[in-house]
């Protein structure tokens, strides 16, 4: 197995599960054991993956990877101990960055229910032409990638918060600013687009929106 | 309590003991040098205790006669004893260790548990130095003239350990020349040398005094910069270097094999494995001092050559294994049994073994556990077999080291119980546990309750999953027609093998075909004539030249690979491949190579020295350049041969023109081994040496000399502290070796990796230098690294031995943990198409359409086409999301 097989839903089930921190080691770059250069796409994972955490508003150095051969026990240390400091200092999950239990809990569920959806996105939309450590940063630094990443996912993520908490009862557009501290005209706007498709209806005699 | 040989006799052990915690077999057994009941008849105390009554004083010596064909002689070496010496004051300076007591005070399993620690007061010493070339080149009655090869690597790695171990350690190397010849070698040297606190001071270091309070030591060194100095240092290790096998006069009387004057297996030029008595072959370091990888090629190629003596025999004495038929569990709910390991002390002085037991007793599903003191010794093996058998088990979890040893020897304890080995998962609480937090017990045993718990989780969704036979085909196809290519060809040929040996050039020889002369007197093109002569002649060996590989395809047993050739097209079906397409040289675009003609290559000069070129022979002075195009920022490592080609071609020109004033420029003179007695030779002959460095590289001009056109060479000598100026007749430069420019594709067409500087990469460095990740195909020659003649010729027959090894199969055996797609998820995307490198997944028509499909022969088991798949129908066998998933819920 190959590190190149950590998937987006392992890393966001840790988390889900309470993890303050995750970790991902892999073989040094351009030194793949198999001829697959995995490492490369676990790489774009944890970048893809910082992004996401950015976005529903968890601090991105939760999540860290770090490249390393067998050989190398005392770098393996070393980072280790670093990454367990740094996320010691950041501090328990949510809590720190002032998201309530269930707001993290709807939130996480919302970016693994997407899985599927972003290994489409990164397919068609996300993949660096060069392989090179340095090439990844850059790209997942570009305005580019934020654009793709505002377009593709970001919407796509604050609507599968929005039915979650929809399927659980209906809530007025107050209530959902709240709960995922948004601002509520962005609120208004997904849910005036969710309405458009069809995800979502406003039920006038509760006032409330419901799933559709 | 007796003194411990194992650990140097640094710490004690009892008279019944087990030689060491990793020793094969792995028995307790009572030394009789300090059995006090073998010495003097009295005690008995061990008899008394052991219920098993396993303890018998009456046996006796047994004397075994065994007929043999053939005798590989594999004794080792005896590291060289300081004592002999008084200089070092070894033994009686209690801070002067040898390198090898070092290497026990670094080890886990060593005399204090790992701590490095001062005999004279116990205390962790802060300032430690390192003496090299201890007992080696030197002349003096009582040392060893030549290098021990292995030192400077070696005491690079115990500096990187002592500052694991200790991040604000001091070290000192006093040092020779550094002669980090070895693969990716040159850059363990930088990793050393850029260390905090490190210091290589180039400088002959001797022990002047103990200071009678502290017991601190003090050494006398000089520097051309300061003089001569002294300085103290809590221990001094003195780099021990490489003896003979002790006895070696009498183990060479006995086997009637002659010995060379340093008193190691005396080598035939041409095949260093061979002693002078036919049918008795050498491996190891008894060829004379050499390190892992070396060893190993000599193992396999002693093995090889065996084989083509006994290869009519094979297979007579083997007996095939028979398991119990495999009990169907997949329908029962999983009955776990957890076997926790003390290995030794190695976890269970860290990790409250019991209480692990007793917590593993509680989680879901666990219906038995215990201890074992070694799980991996015999009785201990069979005892989970048994208890498996017993408990009626289905799912086992040995909670010990790294699956990577062992895991194999686990499966097969589940195989001997009717389970199917894919049932057996294994905790590792010694390299993730243990060994790192050896100082936090308490949290230790917290962390192997959780490892375990994770386990647990995972077996519960393992899955019983079929390895396959592949059928082998027995034909080798070696691309490659070099002195590597032929002679690993010869081997397999002659053990009853078609093969295949693919030539890109017109004619067979590689390199070999530029060179004339070696160190040892071996005439090249005489022997180069003659192999290439037994290539033709030999009936299953089919040789293509002018060829290029068009395709390849396949797998382990069953590759199919096209080859153009002066033949025409030939489609080749071959069951293993030989990688040996050999090095180029580098063309330097420096000292004005390629603008004057008087400048050469080193191996251009022995061509004009074979051709007798007599402007070259006759020539007043010249000059040799060492170390061009490598060692540099381009190209980051050493390419182990120059020095030695340098010092060969210096010693030729001595002999056919005395007066000639030979120079030569260089960094470290790396002739290692017993090359070194040349390296002297040289010196002794006049030859100069003079050394430089990158950062003042010596300067070519063409001028004129009193009329006298000539090579105008100026260098900073380093010890006089001013400028040369030479004037030279002609110029050699030791340029680089280099990947050959084949080896991109080549890696490409076999689905084998290269490492940083492009040259072939293995699939272990050490432990497995012929083979690759991807099985079946193996590797030889200057392909892997550049390496000198009889170097080539060990690895080339250590290939031939592991080619064998599958050859002599009719199956393989093929992993069971392969992907496997489920067709009614499957959308026909195609992204694990396009994620697989090796080309394992296809489309397969079906009545739905289009549905993925998995080779299981060439799936290598990376999984990454699972993170692909949007609907998730792809999975990787025995890593499933369940099974992974699972998992990581257990870690919280």
């Amino acid at each position: 197995m190959c590190s190149g097989r950590v998937d987006l839903e392992f890393v966001f089930r840790a988390f889900s599960k309470g993890m303050d921190g995750v970790f991902i080691g892999g073989c040094r770059l351009n030194e793949c054991n198999y001829i697959t250069h995995g490492n490369y796409h676990a790489l774009s994972l944890v970048l893809l993956g910082k992004k996401i955490l950015e976005q529903i508003g968890l601090n991105p150095e939760r999540l860290r990877i770090a490249f390393m051969s067998a050989g190398e026990g005392n770098l393996f240390a070393e980072v280790t101990n670093d990454f367990v400091k740094k996320v010691k200092e950041i501090g328990p999950l949510g809590q720190n960055e002032g998201l309530d239990e269930q707001a993290l809990k709807v939130k996480l569920e919302a970016v693994t229910k997407l899985v599927p959806y972003i290994r489409l996105v990164e397919r068609e939309r996300l993949r660096v032409p060069v392989q090179s450590e340095e090439a990844y940063h850059k790209f997942f630094k570009s305005d580019e990638l934020n654009k793709l990443f505002n377009e593709t996912i970001a919407d796509k993520m604050v609507i599968s918060q929005i039915m979650l908490l929809l399927r659980e009862r209906p809530r007025s557009t107050g209530e959902l600013t709240e709960i995922l501290g948004l601002n509520p005209s962005e609120v208004s706007r997904h849910l005036n687009s969710s309405s458009r498709q069809g995800f979502v209806r406003y039920d006038e005699g509760r006032q409330r929106f419901v799933p559709a | 309590m007796v003194p411990d040989p194992f650990n140097q006799d640094i710490s004690a052990n009892k008279a019944v003991h087990i030689y060491f915690s990793q020793a094969v077999p792995l028995i307790t057994y009572i030394d009789p040098e300090s059995c006090l009941y073998l010495k003097e008849k009295k005690c008995l105390i061990c008899q008394g205790v052991c219920k098993n009554d396993a303890i018998d004083f009456n046996q006796t010596e047994e004397k075994v006669e065994v007929n043999v064909g053939a005798i590989i002689l594999s004794p080792g070496l005896e590291p060289f004893d300081p004592k002999v010496r008084n200089e070092y004051g070894y033994g009686k300076m209690q801070n002067v260790v040898t390198s090898m007591d070092y290497e026990r005070l670094l080890c886990a399993t060593g005399p204090y548990e790992g701590e490095i620690r001062r005999a004279s007061d116990q205390k962790h010493p802060h300032k430690i130095a390192w003496i090299q070339c201890v007992g080696s080149r030197r002349v003096t009655p009582g040392d060893n003239r030549y290098c021990s090869s292995v030192c400077c690597t070696y005491t690079q790695k115990q500096v990187i350990l002592t500052k694991d171990h200790d991040p604000e350690a001091e070290c000192t190397i006093f040092h020779n020349d550094i002669r980090s010849y070895g693969k990716d070698f040159e850059r363990y040297y930088q990793k050393t040398e850029q260390l905090p606190g490190i210091r290589f001071i180039r400088s002959y270091a001797s022990i002047v005094s103990e200071n009678p309070e502290s017991k601190n030591v003090t050494i006398r060194y000089a520097t051309t910069g300061d003089g001569v100095k002294e300085e103290d240092f809590d221990m001094v290790v003195l780099s021990v270097g490489l003896n003979p096998p002790a006895d070696f006069k009498n183990l060479a009387s006995k086997f009637g094999i002659e010995l060379n004057e340093h008193g190691f297996c005396k080598a035939i030029p041409y095949n260093p494995m061979e002693t002078t008595r036919p049918g008795i072959f050498v491996s190891g370091a008894f060829q004379g001092p050499s390190d892992i990888p070396e060893s190993v090629f000599t193992a396999s190629g002693a093995g090889s050559q065996c084989g083509e003596l006994l290869s009519y025999r094979r297979g007579e004495l083997a007996e095939e294994r028979i398991y119990p038929p495999e009990r169907d569990v997949s329908q029962e709910e999983p009955r776990i049994g957890v076997f926790v390991c003390h290995c030794g002390a190695n976890i269970g002085r860290v990790v409250n073994v019991p209480s692990t037991v007793e917590y593993t007793l509680t989680l879901p599903h666990v219906v038995y556990a215990q201890e074992q003191l070694f799980s991996c010794a015999t009785n201990c093996a069979k005892e989970i077999t048994d208890v498996t058998k017993e408990k009626g088990l289905n799912r086992v979890v040995v909670a010990a080291c790294s699956p990577r040893t062992l895991e194999p020897l686990f499966r097969d304890t589940l195989r001997e119980a009717g389970i199917n080995p894919y049932y057996y998962e294994m905790a590792n609480i010694r390299e993730h546990n243990s060994w790192v937090h050896s100082k936090e017990k308490e949290e230790a045993t917290q962390k192997a309750k959780d490892i375990i718990r994770m386990s647990v989780a995972r077996a519960c969704h393992l899955e019983p999953l079929q390895e396959f036979d592949l059928p082998v085909d027995k034909t080798a196809l070696v691309v490659g027609g070099g002195l590597a290519g032929m002679t690993c060809a010869l081997s397999i040929a002659n053990q009853g093998h078609e093969v295949h040996l693919v030539e890109k050039e017109p004619d067979l020889g590689g390199t070999a075909r530029k060179l004339h002369y070696t160190l040892e007197g071996l005439d090249v093109q005489a022997y180069l004539g003659d192999l290439i002569r037994r290539v033709y002649q030999h009936p299953r060996i089919h040789v293509y030249t002018d060829a290029i590989i068009s395709d390849a395809s396949g797998y382990v047993g069953n590759f199919v690979t096209r080859v153009k050739s002066e033949r025409g097209l030939t489609v080749i079906k071959h069951g293993a491949a030989v990688i040996a397409v050999g090095a180029d040289v580098y063309k330097p675009t420096e000292y004005l190579y390629g603008k004057d003609d008087r400048v050469m290559t080193h191996l251009e000069l022995e061509e004009q020295i074979a051709k007798g070129n007599e402007k070259v022979i006759k020539a007043e002075s010249l000059v040799m350049i060492q170390c061009v195009g490598c060692r540099n920022e381009d190209r980051n490592y050493c390419s182990r041969i120059c020095c030695s080609v340098s010092i060969k071609n210096a010693l030729k020109l001595k002999e056919l023109n005395p007066r000639m004033d030979i120079t030569i420029l260089f960094r470290d003179m790396r002739t290692y081994g017993f090359k070194e007695d040349y390296y002297r030779e040289a010196s002794e002959k006049d030859v100069k040496f003079i050394r430089y460095t990158p950062e003042d590289k010596p300067q070519v001009e063409a001028d004129q000399e009193e009329g006298r056109p000539v090579l105008r060479i100026s260098v900073t000598d380093l010890i006089l502290g001013k400028r040369l100026v030479i004037d030279a007749d002609y110029l050699a430069l030791a340029a680089a070796v280099i990947p050959s420019a084949t080896t991109r594709e080549i890696a490409g067409f076999f689905k084998v990796t290269l490492s940083l500087d492009g040259f072939f990469k293995e699939a272990h460095v050490k432990l497995r230098p012929v083979e690759f990740g991807t099985d079946g195909v193996y590797l030889c020659g200057m392909a892997h690294y550049p390496k000198l003649m009889p170097e080539t010729i060990n690895q080339a027959y250590g290939a031939a031995g592991r080619v064998i090894t599958l050859l002599s199969h009719d199956t393989v055996i093929a992993s069971g943990s392969v992907c496997e797609v489920d067709e009614n998820k499957c959308i026909s995307c195609g992204a694990c198409i396009t994620a697989c490198t090796y080309g394992a997944i296809y489309f397969f028509d079906t009545l739905e359409g289009k549905k993925a499909r998995v080779n299981p022969v060439l799936c290598k088991g990376d999984g990454l086409c699972n993170t692909k798949c949007a609907t998730g129908a792809i999975q990787l066998k025995h890593y499933t999301d369940e099974e992974i998933l699972d998992q990581i819920d257990a870690a919280a």
